[in-house]
This record gives C-alpha cells, structure tokens and sequence, in this order.
C-alpha cells in the first residue's frame, strides 16, 4: 500500500479526474435546505467538528486577537474592553530604536541562508544523484538525513560542548592550528552568525536533498540516452537535461524560502543568544518574546508580530507571482 | 552500451567519481562525528575528556555520569513527563488529524470547500505567538501539560496529507460497505483505518517527534520547573549563559564530573529518536513528498 503512494498522490495535483460521487450524493442544489444537508452527511460533519474546533480556537481565535495590536491591551479587561489606540504601537516600533537593528538582523541572516544555506540541499543532491554504487548512495543518505530529528536544544547543545573554551573539541582544535588567544565562538557576538549558519547547513541540508533527489529521479532515462547518442558528455548531460529537470522544484523552494526570509526560526535563535551577543542576535522573533512574555507588553509585541507576519504573506505572494512573470510555474 | 562504457571511463569523469564519492563520504561522517563523540564521552571520565583533544572510544568506560543523572528526581521527573506528555499528545493529534482528513477527502461534502481554504489559510498566515499564548492563558492552561498538546494538536501540512491519502483509498470498498448498511461512521472505523496503517505509522512518528523535541512550547507556557520537559534540562544544563543554579540545585551541589554529565543529558534525550529512526526512514521521504503536493 505504501509504496505505490507517491506515484498516484503526486500526480492528482490536477485532481479532478476521479468520479468521485457517486449518483445518490449529488451536490447541494439551491431547494435543498442546510438542516438537510447536516441530517444527510451527520456523521461526516461529527467527525469534522473536532478538528474544525481546534482550529477555530487555536488559529482563528488568535488571529482575532491580533486586534490588540491596535489596542492597549489589559487582561483585565479583556479584547474587546481595552481601550482602542490605533496605530500607536506600529508608530513606536517603526520610530523606536530597535526597528533598524531587528530588520538589519533579520535580513542579514535571511540573506546568509540564501547565499550559504538554500544552495547546499541542491548541491548535495546533484552529487548524490552522480553516485553509481546505489549502497554506497543510501548509506549516505542515510547517515546525513539525521540531524533533522534532533530538536534545537540538543544542536544548540552539541555546539556549546564542541565549541567552548577550554572543553569544546573544535574550539581547541582550531585554537591548536591557528594558536594565540582562543576565542570564545558560543559567547562572542562576531561568532554569532558564522555558527547559525553552520548548524542549519548541518541540520537541514540533509534533509533539503529529498525533494531534489525525488525531483531528479523522475528525469525520463530516455533523455540520458538519447543525449549520449548524440556524443554529450557527462558535463553535457548534466547541464542539458539534469538541471533543467530540478528546475521547477527549485523555484517552488525558492518561493517557499522567500515567504520565511521574516522567520528566522526562533528556537534557535533564542538558544544561541547569550548576554555578550543580544546586539546580532536580537531578531523579530524572540523580540517578540522578550517584549511580550518577558516584559508582558501584549500589545506592542502583538502588532511586531503583525507587522512581521504581514511582511510574510507579503513576500509569499509576491515571490510567487515574480515566478510566474519569469515563466515558472508558481505555488498558486 | 560501448559508447556508454567510453564516456565512463574519460580520466576527467572517472577523477570526478573519485572526488565525489570521497566528498560524500566526508560530508556523511562530519555528520554523524559530533554524535558519537558525544556518545563516546558520556562513558568516559572526566579527566578524559579534558585531557584527550578527540576521542570515539573512552581508554575507562564508566558509567558513572548515567548512574548520577538517574538518582536525580530532576531528570528522572522531566523523562517520564516528555514521554507521558509524547504519548499522550501523540494520540490526540493522530485522533484530531484523521477524523478531520476523512470529511475533507469526501468532494460531495457541502462546505468542504470552505474548511479546506480555512485550513490552508493558516499555512500562509497565522495570529502569532502573543495572540496564541494568550489564548492558552485564558483558556487557563498555562502551568498544565495540556499546554504542550493541544495548541499542537493539528498540523496542517499533515491534515493535508492524510486527506490526499484518503482521496486515493478506493471508492468501491466504501461503496460495498454502505449498501451493506454502514453509516459513514462505520465506514471510516472499518473500511478506511485498517487500510491507512502505513500513513498512520508515519504520522504517528512525524508527531511524536515534534512533541518530544518541542522546546518552545515548554518555554512559553510552563513556568514550574516541576512539570518541565527534557528538552528544557538540556537546555539549562548545557547553555552557555544557563542559569542552572536554582533549577538544578540538587544536580550542583554534589561535585560531579559536569562535562560527561551534559553529555549524557543530551544522549539520553537523542537516543529514542535514533531509536525510532530506522522506522522512521522507511516512510518519511514518502510523507515529506506527497505534502509537497499543492491542492
């Protein structure tokens, strides 16, 4: 059962090709009445109401709550009795002092994973699909998906134990080689960066290659062939039929990472922020908390997480037209 | 079949494979380098990891570190929670996604349409972590371990795929069952889940392994450090500005090898993972391609 599931559920993106209802369930007609249609399909809508409520309580019910963004939020009085403020809370963290240094931080590491991390998967896969000792391929596989179980706290951990005076096992080995004084790379704000980008380059390129791998293993060998009979080289190949094949699915990825450049992933962040390196490290997200839940300004850290995620859906959309103006198929 | 064998065996291909294989064979070991090493040094004493640079075996193998960490109520508390909570939280989700995904896959469903479109929207979209805590907070969970599990309860990404899945089930054998007069109710518990066991195996680990390594869940909305999870001991015990002292009074007073301490700590919280992991490899790349599918 399972292992014939990719190939149907890939394919019905389109989807509209089954029969699927059958004669006597024919669709809601306008003298139909609604109290019908509940009594027809009760149990169908029983089953549905569950996960309907879960959603309505913990995705609706919040973004209803992000009307205090505009308000001056009190417990006490609750969403609807607190007093309205518009746009004040926005005017504070577009002229406060700390909106330079959020946007700079997060732009900054949204462009590092772009330039370091977003390419790696692609790379890796490419290699991968070169590999002719198929042992040789899943071994690798295997072993390099990992990372991508482990929670942040125990990457975070690990990076701690292997970068940290005295004790971290890289920290002296680099210390061995370049000698002087040995920089503390988990405390120091210089370090900040370089070591985010390495543990989402170790965590996640991994896991990045299974959609290219999929990507890549549907090429038609046909093409293969057809090329080499016609004298292209490997390099040729490569570059005539394997790359174009991954296209469309890096533009999806691209599409898919532009509409997260906001989200810096704030488990990681806010366990690799120490006191020393706050000033690189601060980013909107664990702003958000800071202000919030630390400090318990509901309001002002509720419109910053607005703002944040109307900049999102913003660049989702956005990224995802440019794809479809630049004549690739978009998400949507 | 000649000409194929020609180009193989170009000297500039044949370097390339070379090169290659080397290169993915480093990249596969630098991965999996930390892990051991850790693993390694959770069995060795504390003089030994100080004084050898780089090890994968201890020259002593003691298991002092384990002994220490499991006579603690600390962490023996916070291990049964994470797994309690897991295996309940677990249970909910795998409840909620698929009694959700069953209406969803049925096209003649009035109102299907707009629940689908609702569902998505929040992929795009979402209230954000202060809306959300305070939701939680009015609805009196914080300090419960309710908190960890029902704001997670559904992932979207996987209601979707599940629902694709259902889609694909065959239609005669629901039809077969409701001439013979079963309700959809029935049809869904008899017909339907006994076919989607390999999708439920998947989801269950998918789910279980969010739940386990969920930090932030933990962090935002539990404050009593009696009821913390294992993912937030290793964040105080290994963290560089931690500020372990009060939480952990008990694991600091007693003078103890505290490097091998953080390093069981952390294998003792990756293990069921790893544990899991070959079960988990069997499906995964399945579930992360079909959700990759657009509706």
């Amino acid at each position: 059962m399972a292992t014939d599931l990719v190939p149907e559920v890939v394919q019905p993106a389109a989807g509209s090709s089954r029969q699927a209802s059958p004669p006597k369930r024919k669709r809601r007609t306008r003298n139909v009445p609604l109290w019908r249609d509940l009594l027809r399909y009760r149990w169908l809508y029983l089953l549905l109401l569950p996960g309907l409520a879960y959603f309505v309580i913990f995705k609706y019910l919040p973004m209803y709550g992000l009307t205090i963004a505009f308000k001056d939020y009190v417990p006490f009085l609750g969403y609807s009795g607190s007093e309205w403020v518009g746009l004040k809370h926005f005017q504070e963290l577009f002229t406060g002092p700390d909106f330079g240094r959020l946007m700079f931080n997060t732009l900054l590491l949204a462009v590092l994973t772009i330039v370091f991390v977003f390419p790696a998967p692609i790379i890796v896969a490419l290699l991968l699909n070169e590999l002719r000792v198929n042992v040789l391929k899943r071994s690798v596989q295997s072993l390099i998906y990992i990372p991508h179980f482990l929670s942040w706290t125990i990457v975070a951990s690990l990076t701690y134990l292997l970068f940290s005076v005295d004790f971290g096992v890289i920290a002296n080995f680099i210390h061995g080689i370049v000698g002087g004084q040995q920089a503390d790379y988990v405390a120091q704000a210089a370090w900040f960066r370089p070591l985010i980008v390495l543990q989402l380059l170790w965590k996640q390129t991994g896991w990045g290659t299974i959609i290219y791998l999929a990507a890549l293993a549907g090429v038609d060998s046909q093409l293969y062939e057809a090329a080499r009979v016609d004298g292209a080289g490997r390099w040729r190949q490569f570059w005539h039929i394997t790359l174009p094949a991954i296209r469309p699915t890096i533009v999806v990825m691209a599409i898919l990472t532009s509409g997260h450049l906001m989200d810096s992933g704030f488990e990681q962040i806010w366990l690799m922020t120490t006191s020393l390196n706050r000033d690189v490290a601060d980013v909107f997200d664990t702003f958000v908390y800071y202000i919030g839940i630390t400090q318990g300004s509901f309001s002002y850290a509720t419109a910053v997480g607005l703002f944040k995620g109307v900049v999102g859906v913003v660049l989702i959309f956005g990224s995802n037209l440019l794809a479809k103006r630049l004549g690739q198929r978009g998400l949507f | 079949m000649k000409q194929r064998l020609r180009y193989y065996d170009s000297v500039g291909s044949r370097t390339f494979d070379v090169l290659n294989v080397l290169f993915l064979i480093g990249l596969a070991v630098v991965t999996v380098l930390p892990l051991l090493y850790v693993l390694a040094g959770s069995f060795a004493t504390e003089s030994e990891i100080s004084s050898r640079p780089f090890f994968l075996w201890p020259h002593r193998f003691v298991t002092s570190t384990y002994h220490y960490i499991f006579s603690t109520d600390t962490f023996v508390r916070a291990l049964l929670t994470t797994i309690g909570v897991t295996a309940v939280g677990t249970a909910i989700q795998l409840i909620l996604t698929l009694t959700m995904a069953y209406p969803l896959a049925k096209r003649f469903l009035p109102g299907r349409a707009l629940v689908l479109n609702l569902v998505i929207f929040t992929l795009v979209f979402s209230g954000g972590m202060i809306p959300t805590y305070l939701v939680v907070r009015n609805l009196g969970l914080l300090d419960s371990y309710w908190a960890l599990i029902l704001p997670l309860a559904i992932n979207p990404f996987y209601l979707i795929v599940v629902k694709s899945f259902f889609q694909e089930l065959p239609e005669a054998l629901e039809e077969a069952a409701r001439i013979d007069g079963c309700n959809e109710l029935n049809v869904f518990l008899r017909i339907v889940l006994p076919l989607s066991k390999p999708i439920i195996a998947t989801f269950s680990l998918f789910y279980a392994v969010g739940i386990w390594n969920d930090y932030m869940s933990p962090l935002l909305y539990i404050d009593d450090s009696k009821k913390w999870t294992l993912q937030m001991i290793v964040r105080q015990l290994t963290a560089a500005n931690a500020d372990s002292a009060n939480v952990l009074q008990q694991l600091e007073t007693v003078t103890f090898p505290e490097q091998g301490l953080k390093f069981a700590v952390v294998v003792v919280a990756t293990l069921p993972i790893l544990f899991f992991y070959p079960f988990l490899q069997k499906h995964f790349a399945k579930g992360v391609l079909i959700g990759s599918v657009k509706e």
